[in-house]
């Protein structure tokens, strides 16, 4: 093909679009309420994921030593954990530490115990982190048999249950957008079909006068990818806007300090890129499936 | 210029429309092909371009063979051949200009020779005022010169005409025929699939009859020899 033919076909595309004014319209449409729909759901999905991992980073595992052990044997355990596969830090937590952690984590009912400060009953302890929060309770078990160990907690019990609720999460927020993107595939592609099937006859004609498949195909492609993105920017506008305002509605908002909504930069960059993408993607689709079927004259 | 060699073919319904046909057509030639309806004409018609491929036997235009030729290079072996068809099949949306020049951009003509080989033919067939009109702006008859400038605007060697003036009045089909017999002129072969009586004996060339899918009758300067 010639480059000056491809000018052509992308010339074509566009003053066939204007060509076919409602018909573009009705697909434009199409594209923009759906992709609408993906997009709130890829945001959701993605800020429930980052939810759910801030969550389950703060589980650690607390490992306290044996208050007869000494220094080196405390050197010895700490290379022993960070020998584990699964555990990515180790962190020293002396005992005036972990006293401290404690007061300031119960608050006013803390300072009853400032009067330990001098008696500390805590022992000295590792805090240990796995690469894979789900790793938490194996690597505990695996620490509790090492030497000098006294106690392993993670929060037994309580930690299994959240890594549940947040794998659930997950878990169905990924069925709903693959079911929500397959939907509107097919949605967007048959809106496509029956713009492209009121146009059987010119297809007929363009073969009829010689035209190849390819140059027949060039114009709807690009009429395709047109439909797609341009379907595309109403719905990146839209999430753009309400996300902003979400954002900062949620981090004013001092008593939602538990956990942070995914920042507006770089999320809406990667989000309007994937919907440009998968807009073009199914405009293509819709619009190459559907000449096919006229193009055996 | 245009060969068929023993050609029949047989819908799939069981329908046989063309039952053994042999006719050789020398280039510059003007043909018309008579017949009642259903007789096979159309079908004859239609594997010249080959829109149809006939069940067996060949057909040669213009030394290439519409029968052998790979799927892919049917394309090319249309640009052989000028169609201009009973219900002009103009793309109602392009203006006439765009009507004909697309002909030659399928052949990824330069857009300097499109622009002088449009208005060339435009001239020819009396629409050169008329370039920026869309085809339902026009008459019958207007609508008709388009399409026969869109299929000789790429100067095929060979032009068929399936009834090209079965929708126009007596009047414009005559417009018609004078455009016919000015591209004749110019060594085009010409074939024509035609009810109009008044014509074919008025303006007197080869006839071929086919009733039954057969030829049936081959003059030259034949009659029309049917009553309608």
């Amino acid at each position: 093909m010639k480059f000056r033919t491809l000018g052509r076909h992308i010339k074509e595309g566009f003053k066939s679009l204007g060509r076919n004014g409602w018909m573009s319209f009705a697909s434009i449409s199409a594209v923009t309420v759906t992709l609408l729909l993906v997009g709130v759901f890829l945001v959701l999905l993605l800020n429930i994921n980052a939810i759910a991992s801030q969550i389950e980073d703060d589980v650690e595992i607390r490992v306290y030593l044996e208050k007869t052990s000494e220094e080196p044997q405390h050197q010895e355990l700490q290379q022993q954990l960070e020998g584990i596969e699964e555990v990515s830090s180790v962190k020293y937590v002396p005992k005036e530490e972990g006293l401290q952690e404690l007061i300031d984590s119960l608050g006013d009912e803390g300072k009853v115990f400032q009067s330990l400060e001098d008696e500390n009953p805590l022992p000295d302890a590792f805090a240990v982190k796995t690469e894979r929060p789900q790793d938490t309770p194996l690597v505990a078990d695996e620490i509790e048999t090492l030497d000098y160990v006294s106690e392993v907690r993670y929060g037994q019990g309580t930690v299994e249950r959240l890594f549940k609720i947040t794998d659930t999460a997950r878990n169905v927020g990924l069925v709903l957008i693959v079911g929500l993107l397959f939907t509107a595939m097919f949605l967007i592609a048959n809106t496509i079909k029956i713009t492209i099937v009121s146009r059987g006859t010119e297809i007929e004609i363009m073969k009829l006068v010689g035209a190849t498949n390819g140059f027949i195909r060039w114009p709807f492609f690009v009429e395709g990818i047109l439909l797609g993105v341009l379907g595309s920017l109403i719905p990146i506008g839209i999430l753009i806007f309400a996300y902003q305002f979400i954002y900062e509605a949620v981090s004013m908002n001092l008593n939602t300090i538990l956990f942070q909504l995914l920042p507006v930069y770089p999320l809406m960059f990667q989000l309007a890129g994937l919907l440009v993408i998968i807009g073009a993607f199914i405009g293509v689709w819709g619009s190459m499936t559907s000449v096919r079927k006229f193009l055996k004259v | 210029m245009i060969e068929m060699h023993d050609v029949w073919k047989t819908y799939p319904n069981g329908v046989m429309a063309l039952n053994g046909i042999d006719i050789h057509i020398e280039k510059g030639e003007f043909v018309y092909v008579v017949g009642p309806s259903g007789a096979g004409k159309s079908t004859f018609i239609k594997c010249m371009y080959r829109q149809e491929k006939p069940t067996k036997g060949n057909i040669i235009i213009n030394g290439r063979s519409l029968i052998k030729v790979k799927e892919r290079h049917i394309p090319f072996v249309r640009r052989q051949v000028g169609v201009v068809f009973q219900d002009f099949k103009l793309l109602p949306k392009l203006s006439v200009y765009e009507n004909v020049a697309f002909a030659l951009e399928v052949i990824e003509e330069s857009p300097k020779v499109i622009r002088k080989r449009v208005m060339e033919v435009l001239d020819l067939v009396g629409l050169k005022n008329k370039a920026r009109f869309l085809p339902d702006e026009l008459s019958g008859g207007e609508q008709q010169r388009v399409s026969i400038a869109r299929s000789i605007v790429n100067k095929p060697p060979v032009l068929i005409a399936d009834e090209p003036t079965g929708n126009l009045d007596p009047e414009t089909a005559w417009g018609i025929m004078d455009v016919f017999e000015e591209i004749g002129t110019r060594g085009t072969t010409i074939v024509m699939a035609t009810h109009n009586k008044e014509i074919v004996n008025t303006v007197k060339k080869r006839v071929i009859a086919i009733d039954g899918g057969r030829i049936s009758r081959d003059e030259l300067r034949g009659n029309y020899g049917y009553e309608i």
